[in-house]
């Protein structure tokens, strides 16, 4: 039987936000929904899951606050996967700022073991100065920092330390070389309150991802940014992911082939290490094809 | 196919674009949806619902046969038996009721009192989990989820009656489920719309392990995207993914279609 073809067409598409369970995360059935997120990945046509692992997810410690162990073995066990199947899955790796020196040396130890990215949960608010030598260090390597976000914190959330559109600006305005992608638009919180904080700063790009799939949401995100700052992502419910893929093609005002290929991939080529994405042409940021050949 | 969970009008706690019925008919057309169950939203927000009512089936009387006009009825309101009866000598397909904006209890006594004349009439009543995710609730919406409790206690009212439950998760679906009797729980259905899909397969378990009979398809259409609940039939494992949708149908709920 012929593969069916993917259900979000056969270009590239990069998800910039996916997450992987482990043996030691508290869950017996970790494995299942590892199998169906590369089920569905295929089925959509995902060229290449970028993605990370807090911890143990809780089991240990806080999975937004996660412990310096958790944190290594959580980036060990994404990176083991990332081994396992070098053409489909890249790593973020994944610090807690309180522990300075740890979060530094587990970005160079994973950058030298292949990691592509940082990924800041909720372990400190955005605009926090301990986050500057995490974003220095990204920058070094060329890092994209993909921060967790509550669109518009009004209060506070147990469980995290959360931070905002208007919290990543302030960081952002710090780094300006820096590129930051804000997550999940559709995770929770009034996303319009981040569209206006971040539509003038342009090294913050908008990750699509989340269960949220509010009609008007992707309008509104266009608008705010154009399709040059755009990131596809699914997080943990990708059928949600899909939906938005294809109502974008519907969003007003209309996205070409060529902004659509921009959401796709290539604004992740633009902005993740050259050549370091399978399947993904490499791309300079000002769009054309970099001399460093995809792997 | 029908999306048994589309309204008409606007939601007063954001911008909605297009919640109207010939943008409705528009996206049933693209997503290949024949018909649709259409309540009149900002109905749900009123003291009253008889004057969104009224706007309803004047709105929808130009779109016969593609969508069916599902009002709301609030059985505290004096004469609401009349009103139920007027409605469905309009063509009602289904009633709708929102007892947690009205400030009901699980147990209110009116509410088994409308799912009952819904149910000798051979109607379903259809129930609103919630209309936003409760991280992104404006200040003013002050009512909670529907909760379990008031789903249970109209199950239970009587051998008639059917109940459309839209926009619940998986917690509230097993909660009910599995708390009613087998008889029970054949009078109730769910929608898809708020059901995740992988990685946890959320959809797929209780298409598992309560069967796909009880489940509708709907999207929640205006508030929420028309492209969800495709896009998580399809995604599903390939032993619950053939046909397309593996799903109950809505046209079977009511009684009196038959």
């Amino acid at each position: 039987m012929p593969e069916p073809a993917p259900l979000a067409g056969t270009e590239p598409l990069v998800d910039v936000h996916a997450h992987f369970l482990h043996a030691r995360g508290g869950r017996r059935d970790w494995e299942t929904p590892n199998r169906a997120r590369m089920r569905a990945g295929a089925r959509i046509g995902i060229t290449v899951h970028i993605a990370s692992i807090l911890g143990t997810w809780g089991h240990t410690s806080p999975t937004y606050f996660p412990s310096p162990a958790d944190v290594t073995l959580g980036n060990d066990e994404m990176l083991a996967i990332q081994d396992r199947d070098p053409e489909r899955v890249r790593t973020y790796a994944t610090v807690n700022p309180n522990d300075t020196a740890h979060a530094l040396e587990e970005i160079a130890r994973c950058g030298e073991r292949g990691a592509v990215g940082v990924k800041l949960a909720a372990s400190r608010r955005a605009d926090d100065p301990l986050l500057d030598p995490i974003a220095a260090a990204a920058e070094r390597r060329h890092f994209p920092i993909l921060h967790h976000i509550w669109q518009h914190r009004t209060r506070d959330w147990p469980g995290q330390e959360i931070s905002d559109g208007a919290d990543l600006v302030r960081l952002a305005l710090r780094h300006p070389r820096v590129s930051f992608i804000l997550a999940h638009i559709g995770g929770g919180g009034d996303y319009r309150h981040t569209f206006a904080a971040v539509a003038d700063i342009p090294n913050v790009y908008l990750d699509l991802s989340g269960s949220g799939v509010d009609r008007g949401m992707l309008d509104d995100a266009v608008r705010a940014v154009g399709a040059r700052r755009l990131l596809w992502g699914s997080d943990i419910t990708m059928e949600t992911g899909l939906a938005k893929l294809r109502a974008l093609e519907f969003a007003e005002p209309r996205l070409n082939a060529d902004a659509m290929r921009d959401v796709r991939w290539r604004n992740a080529a633009r902005i993740f290490p050259p050549g370091t994405l399978p399947g993904i042409p490499a791309l300079e940021r000002d769009g054309k094809v970099a001399a460093v050949s995809a792997r | 196919m029908i999306d048994a969970n589309t309204f008409i009008g606007a939601y007063p706690f954001r911008h909605v674009p297009h919640p109207d019925p010939d943008v409705l008919v528009r996206v049933l057309d693209r997503e290949g949806i024949d018909s649709a169950w259409v309540g009149h939203l900002p109905s749900a927000f009123h003291r009253d619902p008889g004057a969104g009512n009224e706007v309803l089936f004047a709105a929808l009387s130009a779109h016969a046969g593609r969508l069916a006009a599902v009002p709301a009825i609030r059985p505290d309101w004096p004469r609401w038996e009349r009103a139920l009866s007027e409605v469905l000598d309009r063509g009602a397909v289904a009633v709708r009721a929102y007892p947690q904006q009205w400030g009901f209890g699980s147990h209110h006594p009116a509410m088994s009192e409308l799912v009952l004349a819904c149910g000798e009439s051979g109607v379903p009543l259809v129930l609103t989990t919630r209309f936003e995710d409760l991280r992104q609730r404006h200040w003013m919406d002050s009512a909670s989820d529907l909760p379990a409790a008031t789903i249970r206690a109209l199950a239970r009212a009587g051998p008639r009656v059917r109940l459309l439950v839209t926009a619940a998760g998986r917690a509230l679906i097993e909660e009910v489920h599995w708390g009613l009797t087998p008889d029970e729980r054949a009078r109730v259905w769910w929608d898809i719309s708020w059901i995740w899909g992988p990685p946890e397969d959320e959809l797929a378990h209780v298409l598992r392990t309560i069967g796909h009979a009880r489940f509708v398809f709907g999207s929640g259409w205006p508030l929420r995207l028309a492209q969800t609940p495709r896009a998580n039939l399809e995604l599903l494992p390939d032993e619950l993914r053939s046909p397309l949708a593996p799903l109950g149908d809505a046209a079977q709920i009511p009684a009196r279609s038959a």
